[in-house]
């Protein structure tokens, strides 16, 4: 039986030192590394002490999935092997999680779109997998660049989501997230997501934690669902399952266990404030203006924000870092000055301004903008013009790409 | 002109290094102790279809990133960049910031009237190198061509030093290095090209410094001065 707390100190089979994890993550030295987000996932994976990782070739996940392979070949992960779709390699997944295996996959965009069902049932069977989301473009005509409308689609599977602004959240994030999706409490999936390519493919220094140092293992018996035990309510799902009865029962219990799902959301708050030093950052939310994105729209919004500070304009910036769990009150808290809230986007609907104006008061706050979709770029320079003509502002047209 | 951010766009097409030239480069300059980030842009990973990549080298944190629409430098890897068109713009330059250069690797101008009045009236400079023959003649393979773009680059902006480029160059060759299968194979198509590994780099880096010279030169003349670095202190 693997046990989380008496196996610290002792070394795995490849010389690693199973290290608690918030010493590991936030005291010990940190080795600055110039590397692709690709590789920096590859590092994460080497310390998270992973029994499965199953992989499916799509761009821009591909690498990571390769690189991830290497490090099964240097014997860092229990085992590896390549599924027949990403529908196969999801359902392959829950498979290893049921039996009690920590589980890592990565899959981008249409693969994302098309392993869609076991999602719901990885959140409703509490499987804690975590899967990397490399987001890209996923209507036709097909793209390969960046857009997040994935992650749209992602918010309402009962799984965690997280998006990740840099390489550094994601090497961060990926052995925290095992620590927050693991507790019995919570013991769900999470979809750690990324803009594909401007993370992925983007080489940036990363500071990573000691290679000798690694996660404690999964233990399976801190499932609060009994492992690999189909027959025991309430994830009884094989024999007898509770949908062929259509009886009051049945309704009863898929109505509470869904609550249950989102009530486990609400739960891995606290876990996740107390790792990632809570859901938001936010920085001179006293400005009249303020800017909310994600991911890389974020570091947009950082350059954008330079840009106007040199004429002169204040803006604040709220960095959302979970979408799942949604942090209502920290957003609330951190707009209730601004008077302008600008959300940036990487697609075309605006789901995350949808999501603000839900949140907070005075709605028309909200502009939701500026997008771009279909793996367009943002340049700092439209937000910045979004922002001067929002706000009346004398804005020269950007002579750029497609003038 | 001293820059506290210079923004260099490489227009290749698949196969040509464009993306290797981007990471090394950014490499360099973190090892030269600036910031910097690089990142590629393409669609189908196939030989001769376009592809960007981008390095950004600065004085302060650098979180921009993505297609690099508003460009200091832009380098063309292959003629048919301009004459058919392949690139992410059309024309080619759109975006190029004022007082920028333009780095075309060709051994005779390709540029149209229009577009060299274009570039006149932008204060863009236009440095034409062969550097693809230049590949031949220090490495002996065209494949080396993204080495003397890398170079000649490096020459005009001083954006990193040659020892920076050495020891990025090392790390990049020197070990096994995974990414796509795509790069793989061109990986260990260069490598076939050379006897041994320490071959493949000295003829590399030989490549980088003779296109450093000739660009060094080039811009000395022309009085071209592209810096990254405080212009504060500077001034």
């Amino acid at each position: 039986m693997a046990d989380t707390h008496s196996v610290i100190g002792t070394k795995n089979k490849k010389g690693q030192t199973y290290t608690d994890t918030w010493k590991m993550m936030n005291e010990a030295p940190r080795t600055p590394s110039f590397f692709t987000g690709s590789e920096v996932i590859k590092e994460a994976v080497r310390r998270a002490s992973c029994d499965v990782m199953i992989a499916y070739p799509i761009t821009p996940q591909s690498e990571a999935a390769a690189l991830i392979g290497e490090l099964f070949a240097e014997g860092y992960i229990g085992d590896y092997f390549r599924g027949e779709s990403e529908f196969a390699v999801m359902s392959q997944c829950a498979g290893a999680a049921f039996g009690g295996a920590r589980v890592f996959t990565t899959t981008a965009g249409p693969g994302t779109m098309r392993a869609m069902e076991n999602f719901p049932m990885w959140a409703g069977a509490r499987l804690p997998i975590q899967m990397i989301v490399t987001c890209r473009g996923i209507n036709s005509p097909l793209s390969i660049q960046p857009d997040t409308l994935e992650i749209a689609y992602l918010l309402n599977t009962g799984m965690l989501v997280w998006h990740a602004e840099t390489a550094q959240d994601f090497f961060d994030w990926i052995l925290k997230g095992y620590m927050v999706s693991e507790e019995p409490d919570v013991h769900l999936p999470l979809a750690l997501c990324c803009d594909g390519f401007f993370v992925t493919h983007t080489k940036d220094v990363v500071n990573l934690t000691p290679a000798d140092m690694c996660l404690p293992p999964y233990d399976p018996y801190r499932s609060p669902v009994p492992c690999m035990d189909m027959e025991c309510p309430p994830v009884r799902m094989m024999r007898d399952p509770f949908v062929m009865k259509s009886n009051y029962i049945s309704y009863a219990t898929h109505a509470s266990w869904q609550q249950e799902i989102w009530a486990a959301i609400e739960r891995s708050r606290k876990h996740s404030i107390h790792w990632l030093n809570g859901l938001i950052d936010a920085e001179n939310t006293d400005a009249d203006i303020v800017i909310v994105a994600s991911g890389t729209a974020v570091s947009q919004g950082r350059e954008a924000i330079r840009l106007l500070e040199d004429e002169g304009v204040r803006c604040g910036l709220i960095k959302v870092k979970t979408l799942r769990p949604w942090p209502e009150e920290e957003i609330r808290e951190a707009t209730k000055n601004a008077k302008h809230i600008f959300v940036p986007e990487f697609n075309v609907t605006g789901w995350l301004a949808k999501e603000i104006r839900a949140t907070i008061p005075n709605h028309q706050r909200v502009h939701a903008g500026p997008h771009v979709c279909g793996g367009m770029t943002m340049p700092p320079e439209i937000i910045v013009q979004e922002i001067k003509t929002a706000l009346g502002m004398k804005s020269f047209s950007l002579a750029g790409r497609g003038s | 002109m001293i820059k506290k951010r210079l923004n260099i766009r490489m227009s290749g097409l698949g196969g040509q290094g464009a993306v290797t030239a981007a990471h090394v480069l950014a490499m360099a300059a973190n090892r030269d102790g600036k910031f910097s980030i690089s990142n590629p842009f393409f669609g189908a990973e196939k030989r001769m279809a376009p592809a960007e990549s981008y390095c950004r080298i600065g004085i302060e944190r650098i979180y921009d990133r993505g297609e690099l629409v508003f460009p200091d430098v832009i380098q063309v890897f292959h003629p048919q960049v301009i004459t058919m068109g392949k690139s992410y713009t059309m024309p080619f330059y759109s975006g190029v910031k004022e007082g920028g250069v333009v780095i075309i690797n060709s051994a005779q101008p390709l540029l149209s009237e229009e577009d060299v009045q274009r570039l006149k009236d932008l204060n863009v400079a236009v440095f034409y190198i062969a550097g693809t023959e230049l590949a031949i003649e220090v490495a002996g393979t065209e494949l080396s061509t993204n080495m003397a773009m890398i170079g000649s680059v490096s020459g005009i902006t001083k954006c990193v030093t040659m020892e920076a480029l050495d020891g990025a160059l090392q790390e990049r060759f020197g070990k096994k290095f995974v990414a796509s299968g795509g790069t793989a194979s061109l990986d260990e198509a260069i490598k076939k090209k050379f006897a041994k590994k320490e071959m493949l780099l000295a003829k590399n880096l030989a490549t980088v410094k003779r296109a450093y010279e000739v660009a060094s030169e080039w811009a000395e003349k022309n009085k071209i001065e592209l810096r990254v670095g405080n212009p504060a202190v500077a001034a």
